[in-house]
């Protein structure tokens, strides 16, 4: 299916951190054809390995995106049928009101995070958001028959399938960070037309969302030369200081700073240039906040970079982007891994 | 059981100074292991041989490794300056809130004492542990420095109190969950996989010795032994965990998402063998079993936990069935993992 | 399914064409006589066998939603509340915008960029606005205008056992129950009153009333159901799966008591389970047609709805039937037992 296609099923598909299965399936059908070898590592991150022409291949390329989106747990069944939630990684809980989700129990059960209407609300409360302990989910169920169904731990995603918005944009949940899994397979897709040395690494990994568990323990397990990571970032809204955001429709973001090595930087950018592909810079000094944090501290040490796409309303269920951001994160990708030889990576040592 | 509990419980042990607490429990568990040795940090770790170790030798002949930790070391204080008058200022070890110190007394590794004081507060909300200080009655610096040096660590006073089903002390986090493995490694007859039960330092300044441990040992499962929280006493804020209810089986904490195939087989061994249990998710608060987790290519990992009350007070209390619930659970879940079917993870 | 096509149904107070235009099909077959008044009432009039006495059945065709009211620089559409609606639901929602429902989205600022005391406040209504995709301003008015109603995407379906969700339930359950009604005849002109601006002030109410002329009328809402875990029972209101909800009185009106009374015998004899609403909080139809000319006699029956005037209310399909039930079986007690009042 072509990359827009695959951009809405990936971000419709249930995957809350640490229960990634639902969504690893859709990956996994959707890379089977365009990959040499597909494996699930002990966490469950997938590791999908495209092998380079070369005998000898020059370096291993790790491209990361992560597979986990946020979402809530079960912690406690109430006498009244209601279920009281926790999050599973960072959950504004000003969404919550109203929200329908689906409580992935012994079958998918569909439920309304409740409300409590203004009559009854006490004024002096009404300017302060509800909190965790006073959001509970409804699933139109006594009790009794709730239990026999839904157990303490049992996971909750948002029930939104994504939509198309003018000018291209795509709304729906999880574009954090199915976004990502959509730039490398736009990558996978279009490396079928190139010729690449290095053996390359699409993975998809888990938890990123409460601590970047996926990509620790599969950048150890592929022990990579280069892992670039391919995450969303924040996009122009209001609120939002203007040289602190990236603009939807500019294309691919390519990050600066600690979490990037200088030459996986610069090689980025010259093949965006040498491409025409338009591109945004992506300043910062705090090496946190994506999977490259975590590769690059692995083992050795692994020459990281990070491709971010603009993304407005991170981290609620209407995750807006513009589609052809993540098209053209893919081309620059699968040109970068063409470009790789043995001279860009013994250069990576020389600062 | 409620003795080797108290002994357990009194025991001398803050992170980093774990010496007493782990000679005690070596001399309780040296019968039952094949292998004892002490790593780099100073865990304790005891390799049980399979009885029936998968004849031949072919890649299913080499034995998987189970790894099953609790934490020996308990939250306390170190002592950072003593002054001219012989008081001596602290910093807490672990998650320690000064609130908790009020009135109590803490004991170094020789036995000395020491009482806690604060300076003048305008209101108690302004209490913070550089406001504090401990007495250990010397009269001048000389005095105190006879008996104690700057970086010397002290836990907290408790005597431990039998209340029938119920018992109450310090340190049940995590001593307790050392009485389970202690218990679970007399009992336990693992089939054909290796079981590792590491008594891990420093877990309460960031789960430190259980990385270092499950790095060397290289496990493929891990399970955790820990305490958690209460929802049960006056007006508590909603949790699903009450003394009483059976072994708390871990879905989520801070630290760790437990592994649906860990957490499913937990559920199915307590309810073949009728164990009491309850599903527990903790807002704040870890377990080792998030650093073994995340050690080298991953780690299939839980936790099983004692539920406690007034965690990190000196009167942490547990219920007794609880505990034998939770021995239970550990050996079942241990003996199903070691069998041939590798409890299905494996 | 009708209800389901009602919930589904756009119409916020004074845009509610589509919700007019599905009722008037649904029940031109049944009625005698259909008209629409200057305010945009939809009346119908099913005369009786002996048209001597004129009995009101009134719900309203509004639900609360947004209005866009200002496009700025950036192609992102400012809103106003169309009725009570708590700002605090709107965020991380999808919507539909004017009547070609051009999806939007209501955003809001990401986690990551928030203090922890950011959190405590809700988002007020002027910092909230809806994204339908548009590049710039000029984009966004190709797309819609000023003025345009704002509606919940939300789709009316089962939920649990026995429950269905959806938006709009208020007052859309009222519609289906009198356009139910009005498949049966009965001695008397039975007229059914669709009525118009209900959530900003109960507007359309009074209009129909003064040309109808009703001898008794019973207003069909839906009410507060607020058996959640966190309230005392006393401030639960309504619970769902308990029946219909008989109203003695509200905050607009003191229900007719004779009409009130009429309606528990009638229940009791037929066995159909009800209950008493308990809080005496909300306003409805009742609080302008009953001041009307000298008076009309009026009460209020009401169907337990949870998360009234939110994007997702959630009702009991049992209740639901009760509900169409007793009102028919109210209406037949007029033809056996003469009108109440």
């Amino acid at each position: 299916m072509d990359t827009k296609q695959a951009l809405m099923h990936l971000a419709d598909a249930r995957g809350v951190t640490g229960y990634e299965s639902p969504a690893w399936e859709v990956v996994n059908s959707l890379f089977a054809d365009l990959v040499d070898e597909i494996r699930r590592d002990p966490l469950g991150s997938a590791i999908m390995l495209k092998r380079g022409a070369a005998k000898e291949p020059p370096a291993r390329i790790m491209l990361a995106a992560h597979l986990d989106e946020i979402g809530m747990v079960v912690s406690k069944i109430e006498d009244e049928g209601f279920l009281r939630i926790w999050m599973m990684g960072g959950v504004d809980r000003r969404i919550l009101p109203s929200m329908e989700v689906t409580v992935h129990g012994r079958r998918d059960l569909p439920g309304v995070i409740g409300a409590i209407p203004p009559h009854l609300q006490d004024p002096s409360k009404k300017d302060k958001s509800w909190k965790w302990d006073e959001l509970l989910v409804d699933c139109g169920m006594p009790a009794d028959k709730l239990r026999e169904l839904v157990r303490v731990g049992d996971v909750i995603s948002f029930d939104r399938r994504a939509v198309g918005l003018a000018n291209d944009r795509i709304a729906g949940k999880s574009m954090d960070d199915r976004a990502g899994i959509a730039v490398m397979y736009e990558a996978a897709r279009e490396l079928q037309k190139l010729t690449h040395e290095c053996d390359v690494f699409f993975v998809a990994t888990v938890q990123e969302e409460v601590g970047y568990g996926g990509s620790i323990t599969s950048t150890f397990g592929i022990a990579p030369d280069i892992g670039i990571a391919i995450d969303v970032g924040h996009a122009t809204m209001p609120g939002l200081p203007e040289h602190k955001v990236l603009k939807m429709g500019s294309g691919p973001a390519i990050s600066f700073g600690p979490h990037v090595h200088p030459h996986i930087f610069g090689k980025l950018k010259e093949i965006a240039e040498d491409r025409g592909i338009r591109y945004q810079l992506e300043p910062g000094t705090n090496p946190r906040g994506t999977d490259a944090y975590a590769m690059q501290m692995t083992r050795s040490g692994v020459a990281t970079g990070l491709i971010s796409v603009p993304l407005r309303y991170m981290h609620t269920s209407v995750e807006t982007l513009a589609f052809d951001d993540v098209k053209k994160s893919g081309q620059l990708l699968a040109h970068f891994a063409s470009a790789v030889d043995s001279r860009f990576r013994e250069g990576l040592t020389c600062f | 059981m409620k003795e080797l509990v108290k002994r357990l419980s009194e025991a001398f042990g803050p992170s980093g100074s774990e010496e007493q607490i782990r000679s005690i429990i070596r001399s309780e568990v040296e019968q039952y292991a094949d292998e004892i040795r002490v790593d780099a940090m100073g865990n304790l770790i005891c390799r049980v041989a399979p009885k029936n170790p998968a004849p031949g030798s072919g890649p299913g002949a080499v034995p998987k490794r189970i790894m099953v930790d609790a934490h020996m070391d308990e939250i306390g204080i170190v002592v950072s300056y003593i002054d001219d008058k012989g008081f001596l200022r602290f910093s807490p070890v672990g998650g320690l809130s000064p609130h908790v110190l009020l009135g109590q007394k803490v004991v170094f590794a020789d036995g000395t004492v020491g009482v806690f004081g604060t300076e003048k507060l305008d209101d108690i909300k302004d209490l913070k542990f550089d406001k504090m200080f401990i007495d250990i009655g010397a009269r001048d610096r000389a005095e105190a420095q006879a008996k104690v040096r700057v970086g010397d660590a002290a836990a907290m006073v408790s005597s431990f109190a039998d209340m029938g089903e119920r018992v109450s002390g310090k340190a049940m986090d995590d001593r307790i969950a050392c009485l389970v493995l202690i218990e679970a490694m007399r009992r336990a007859r693992p089939q054909v996989h290796e079981v590792y039960y590491v008594f891990a330092v420093q877990e309460e300044l960031g789960l430190r010795g259980a990385r270092t441990a499950a790095y060397g040992i290289n496990p493929d499962v891990g399970i955790a032994v820990d305490v958690t929280l209460w929802g049960d006493t006056p007006e508590h804020a909603p949790f699903n965990v009450a003394l009483g209810g059976g072994a708390a089986i871990k879905a989520k904490d801070a630290s760790l998402i437990a592994h649906p195939a860990v957490k499913n087989l937990m559920i199915d061994a307590a309810e073949k063998h009728g164990i009491p249990y309850q599903l527990e998710v903790l807002e704040r608060g870890g377990t080792d079993a998030g650093a073994i987790a995340l050690t080298r290519e991953g780690v299939p990992s839980g936790t099983i936990s004692v539920p406690c009350r007034y965690v990190h007070t000196p009167a942490e209390m547990v219920d007794m069935g609880d505990v034998g619930a939770c021995v239970s659970l550990l050996v079942a879940v241990v003996e199903e993992l070691a069998s041939p079917a590798g409890g299905g993870i494996l | 399914m009708l209800l389901a096509r009602l919930s589904e149904a756009g119409g916020i107070s004074g845009q509610e064409a589509e919700v007019r235009a599905l009722i008037r099909s649904e029940i031109t077959p049944y009625v005698d006589d259909v008209k629409v008044d200057s305010i945009g009432n939809l009346i119908a009039v099913k005369r009786g066998r002996r048209k001597d006495r004129r009995v009101m059945l009134a719900a309203h065709m509004d639900e609360v939603g947004l209005m866009v009211v200002g496009i700025d620089s950036d192609g992102l559409l400012h809103v106003e509340a169309a009725g009570g609606v708590d700002s605090r639901v709107l965020v991380s929602k999808l919507v539909y915008v004017g009547a070609d429902r051009r999806p939007g989205v209501i955003g809001s600022r990401p986690i990551h960029l928030l203090r922890a005391e950011d959190m405590d406040r809700a988002t007020d209504m002027d910092s909230l606005y809806v994204d339908i995709g548009a590049k710039n301003k000029e984009d966004a008015e190709k797309l819609v205008k000023l003025g345009d109603q704002i509606i919940f995407a939300t789709r009316c379906e089962p939920l649990g056992e026995g429950f269905l969700k959806g938006k709009a339930m208020d007052d859309r359950v009222g519609c289906y129950a009198i356009i139910e009604a009005l498949k049966k005849q009965h001695d008397f002109d039975l007229i059914g009153a669709f009525t118009v601006q209900e959530e900003v002030g109960l507007r359309g109410a009074g209009v129909a009333a003064y040309q109808v002329k009703p001898d008794l009328a019973l207003v069909l809402e839906g009410t507060t159901a607020h058996d959640l875990t966190e309230t005392c029972e006393h401030a639960h209101s309504t619970v769902p799966g308990r029946g219909p909800a008989i109203v003695y009185r509200d905050a607009s009106w003191v229900g007719d008591r004779r009409i009130v009374d009429r309606l528990i015998e009638t229940a009791e004899a037929a066995g159909v389970p009800y209950q008493i609403k308990r809080t005496v909080t909300g306003g409805t139809d009742a609080g302008r047609i009953g001041p009307t000319e000298s008076g009309v006699p009026v009460a209020v029956m009401s169907m337990p709805c949870r998360y009234i005037h939110s994007p997702v209310s959630v009702i009991c399909a049992d209740d639901l039937e009760n509900y169409v039930r007793l009102a028919g079986l109210f209406l037949d007690s007029i033809d056996e037992r003469g009108l109440p009042v």
